[in-house]
């Protein structure tokens, strides 16, 4: 089973980091937690509601938003095109069928600060795929933060990035982490520790370890499951 | 309704499913290994019996004609996967679509400036034409029974083929995961030329066989094309024995209900609505099949794919 | 927004032009085209915009000419009562198959759509009481009032060429509304659009029934454009029609339906009217197949994109 009895609890304001080997289940259980992948068993509880049965797009109403671990945007679209349709999702019907929409300037400006806040300012205007790789990760971040979600879950935002984007990305953390609480799914062990509050460690579908960074970098379980290597270096 | 016509539209069900299933094999197999909708397939058809028929205008002979029929038949269709269909497989399912539909509309008026837009004769061989008396009394047309026979001869050899041979297993290989099949050194391209080509052959041998029962005339391919993707869709994707159950299925379901269902409604509803709903709803009939397993089980009875 | 004017005035200028020509058969051909235009707009709304690929569009198309003939057949002869009910009934048809569909995807949903459309064909052709495979004759063209006669060309195109304009006007601010992005949004990348939350689902499925009203309405006015309406209107090789003209037009361009209509349209009337090719003119299928596997072929942005400006 791609997720086994795991019992996770995130707490409002926190930097929560869920590390884990590849393929322990951590995206599955994003998918679980959004909305997008469906679970046989158990209950999901958001803001004090259980949301264990809401579709997709009722709980990123509810303000639970997350980013894709392969790039997921609108490649044929602009950034700010990407941006203000978030922030359109949340900002009152789209069954609107005359006015036009670039009238909306509130959504673009909107758009804008978004794009301003991950560091996409200067590429407002390329279509999604001209962007860089770091970019498009960027944007991938932005696309969740644009539906003003209370939790954002990250799904790998440093994928593939070098050390200037990832430096970059983890100040962005830093910066949204007063207004948003954050799950965070992350190989970059240097991000992990400097951003966490608590970290969750995730291995072959089971949670085996809760607890503060420092609790989990001597777990003895944990280093043999999977931190074991990254750490000696 | 008597015992003897239920059974003779019960044989018809069978005759009629074998031939469905002919065409059905080979556009399972091109969709399920090459992920390619070919709406051409059932162009392919009725060009195996124009061919058909024409070879047998040409030779006097229908055993003489028919194995000519279905080389010529497997080597347009050869021709056509090599030249044209090979550029379709990396494109989208839209133009596919597109694209097929094109060579339909070019294969109709090829053939209606060849042989003209009348439908043409073709014959059931003689020695066959024929009734042939049945235990418990039945008389059935020997033709319809040899139909039967080809029908059951053919499908034993596919499933032979592709069970117990090497190259059926790598058909299957391909048909329920194309990477790997390429990974384990299969040559691709040859395969699906052949394939493709095998398909073929089977339309042309449902066009010839079918040909004296039904009309050859263009458009013929049309009716019965979308027969086929009906029992593709019931059966399951790239699985033969899902094209095989689901022929089977859909011609049950297709002759028993014209067949039943206005005699049935005749008695249950006065003449004038049973004059109109019973042909109607038994023309449906397998249309609320398809969507019926659609959404029960979408991959079909017997998905070829994990 | 020059170009559209000039369009305009020359759709306006045209029957004039060809009566003063005495070419009056060729304002009928126009009408024919703006009624193929409109059809093929809505048909691009939900293919181009939407991404759906729908096999099924001649089922909404059909429906609206049948309503119309079975009522005019009926008696019932106002336009004003059997236009409007050829769009109900059309988008009616519309919401139960897209509701049904759209819970399909891929190639299932082509294959679904398709077969809904031809359980219509049959459903319609059984009707034995209303031509059934014979098709159905209109006794009149509509009657609108106003002392406006749809018996006369004139009137008739005129009626059509406004419909049409009004029809394009509101697809046009459709397609530039919040609907329309979300639509497009949809087409690009459906996970993500349902990602950041929107209800995919309902969207598609309000832009299917948009699409089939107004291809019931196209449908309406094909049933007066002959008075005579076929069961052939609901076939699947109707369908494959529209989609020929979306996408020679270009698919997802906003001029796509009807530039492809005007386009296939006249290559079969050029073809098969034409001294050049001979004997061999009833055979224009084969040009415009050869034509139309090249535009699939090779310029997939049809017509219409090949005007465009392309994407940075």
């Amino acid at each position: 089973m791609a997720v086994d009895g795991v019992t996770l609890e995130v707490a409002a304001g926190e930097v929560h980091a869920l590390i884990g080997p590849n393929g322990a289940g951590k995206t599955t259980l994003i998918g679980q937690i959004s909305g997008s992948l469906p679970s046989d068993e158990g209950q999901i509880f958001f803001l004090e509601n259980e949301i264990t049965r809401a579709k997709q797009h009722e709980r990123v109403s509810a303000g639970l938003a997350r980013s894709y671990q392969i790039t997921s945007i609108f490649k044929r679209f602009s950034v700010l095109e990407n941006l203000a349709l978030a922030v359109q999702a949340r900002s009152g019907s789209s069954f609107s069928f005359w006015r036009p929409l670039a009238q909306e300037a509130a959504l673009f400006d909107e758009a804008r600060s978004i794009a301003d806040q991950v560091g996409l300012s200067h590429k407002i205007a390329s279509s999604g795929l001209s962007l860089a790789h770091g970019e498009q990760r960027a944007l991938e971040v932005g696309l969740a933060l644009a539906t003003r979600p209370k939790l954002v879950l990250l799904d790998e935002p440093m994928a593939g990035m070098g050390p200037e984007d990832a430096r970059r990305t983890i100040e962005l953390i830093g910066r949204i982490r007063a207004q948003v609480t954050v799950l965070l799914v992350e190989h970059d062990m240097d991000a992990v520790f400097r951003l966490a509050d608590r970290i969750s460690v995730m291995v072959a579908g089971r949670l085996i370890a809760t607890d503060s960074p420092e609790e989990i970098r001597m777990n003895e379980e944990v280093r043999k499951a999977y931190l074991g290597d990254e750490l000696a270096a | 309704m008597s015992t003897i016509l239920f059974l003779e539209q019960a044989l018809n069900s069978l005759q009629f499913g074998l031939m469905l299933f002919l065409l059905a094999a080979g556009l399972t197999l091109v969709f399920g290994i090459m992920d390619m909708i070919n709406l051409a397939h059932g162009s392919l058809y009725m060009i195996g019996a124009y061919l058909m028929a024409e070879l047998v205008t040409q030779t006097g002979s229908f055993w003489v004609a028919l194995p000519l029929a279905l080389v010529a038949t497997a080597l347009v269709g050869a021709a056509l996967e090599v030249s044209l269909l090979r550029t379709l497989y990396e494109r989208d399912h839209l133009t596919q679509v597109l694209a097929t539909f094109a060579i339909i509309l070019i294969a109709n008026e090829a053939v209606r400036m060849i042989w003209g837009p009348q439908s043409i004769m073709l014959n059931a061989p003689a020695g066959l034409t024929g009734p042939v008396q049945l235990p418990g009394g039945m008389q059935y047309a020997s033709y319809r029974l040899a139909i039967i026979g080809v029908g059951v001869l053919v499908a034993l050899v596919l499933y032979f083929l592709v069970t117990k041979t090497r190259v059926g297993m790598l058909v299957r290989a391909g048909a329920s995961n194309r990477e790997m099949a390429v990974a384990m050194g299969v040559n691709i391209r040859r395969l699906f030329t052949a394939v493709f080509a095998l398909g073929a052959a089977l339309c042309a041998l449902a066009g010839a066989m079918l040909g004296p029962i039904l009309a050859v005339q263009v458009g013929m391919g049309e009716n019965i094309l979308i027969l086929a993707f009906v029992v593709i869709v019931i059966g399951g994707i790239g699985s033969i024995r899902g094209a095989f159950v689901g022929s089977l299925l859909v011609g049950l379901v297709d002759t028993m209900g014209r067949a039943l269902l206005p005699i049935a409604f005749a008695k249950m509803f006065p003449p004038q609505v049973a004059s109109n709903l019973g042909p109607a709803l038994s023309s449906i009939m397998i249309y609320v099949l398809m969507a019926a397993v659609l959404f029960l089980r979408p991959q079909g009875l017997f998905p070829a794919r994990g | 927004m020059k170009k559209i004017v000039i369009l305009a005035i020359v759709a306006c200028a045209f029957p004039l032009a060809m009566h003063a020509l005495d070419q009056g058969f060729y304002i009928s051909f126009a009408t024919r085209v703006l009624i193929y235009a409109m059809a093929a707009a809505s048909l691009n709304l939900v293919l181009g915009y939407g991404g759906m690929v729908s096999f099924g569009h001649a089922a909404f198309f059909g429906a609206g000419a049948y309503i119309v003939g079975i009522l005019t057949f009926e008696g019932v002869t106002s336009a004003w009562l059997t236009w409007p009910a050829a769009v109900a009934v059309a988008a009616l048809a519309a919401l139960v198959i897209g509701a049904l569909s759209l819970r399909t995807r891929g190639v299932y949903f082509i294959m679904i759509t398709l077969a809904f459309a031809q359980m219509m064909y049959y459903i319609f052709v059984s009707m034995k009481a209303y031509g059934g495979d014979d098709g159905l004759s209109l006794p009149r063209r509509s009657s609108l009032g106003f002392g406006v006669d749809l018996r006369n060309d004139f009137a008739w195109y005129y009626v059509v060429l406004f419909l049409l304009m009004i029809i394009l006007y509101l697809l046009h601010r459709l397609v530039h509304s919040r609907f329309g992005r979300v639509i497009e949004a949809i087409r690009e990348n459906e996970t993500r659009a349902a990602a950041i939350g929107y209800p995919v689902y309902r969207y598609q499925l309000a832009c299917f029934v948009i699409s089939g009203a107004i291809a019931g309405l196209a449908g309406a006015l094909i049933a007066n454009q002959t008075s005579y309406v076929s069961p052939a209107i609901l076939h699947w090789v109707q369908s494959g029609t529209l989609m020929i003209m979306v996408i020679l037009g270009g698919v997802g361009r906003f001029w796509g339906g009807p530039a492809g209509a005007a386009v296939l349209l006249t290559l079969e009337e050029v073809f098969s009217g034409s001294k050049l090719l001979g004997p061999y003119a009833l055979h224009w299928q084969l040009p415009v197949g050869v034509i139309l596997l090249a535009v699939v072929l090779f310029a997939p942005r049809g017509i219409a994109g090949a005007f465009a400006k392309r994407p940075q």
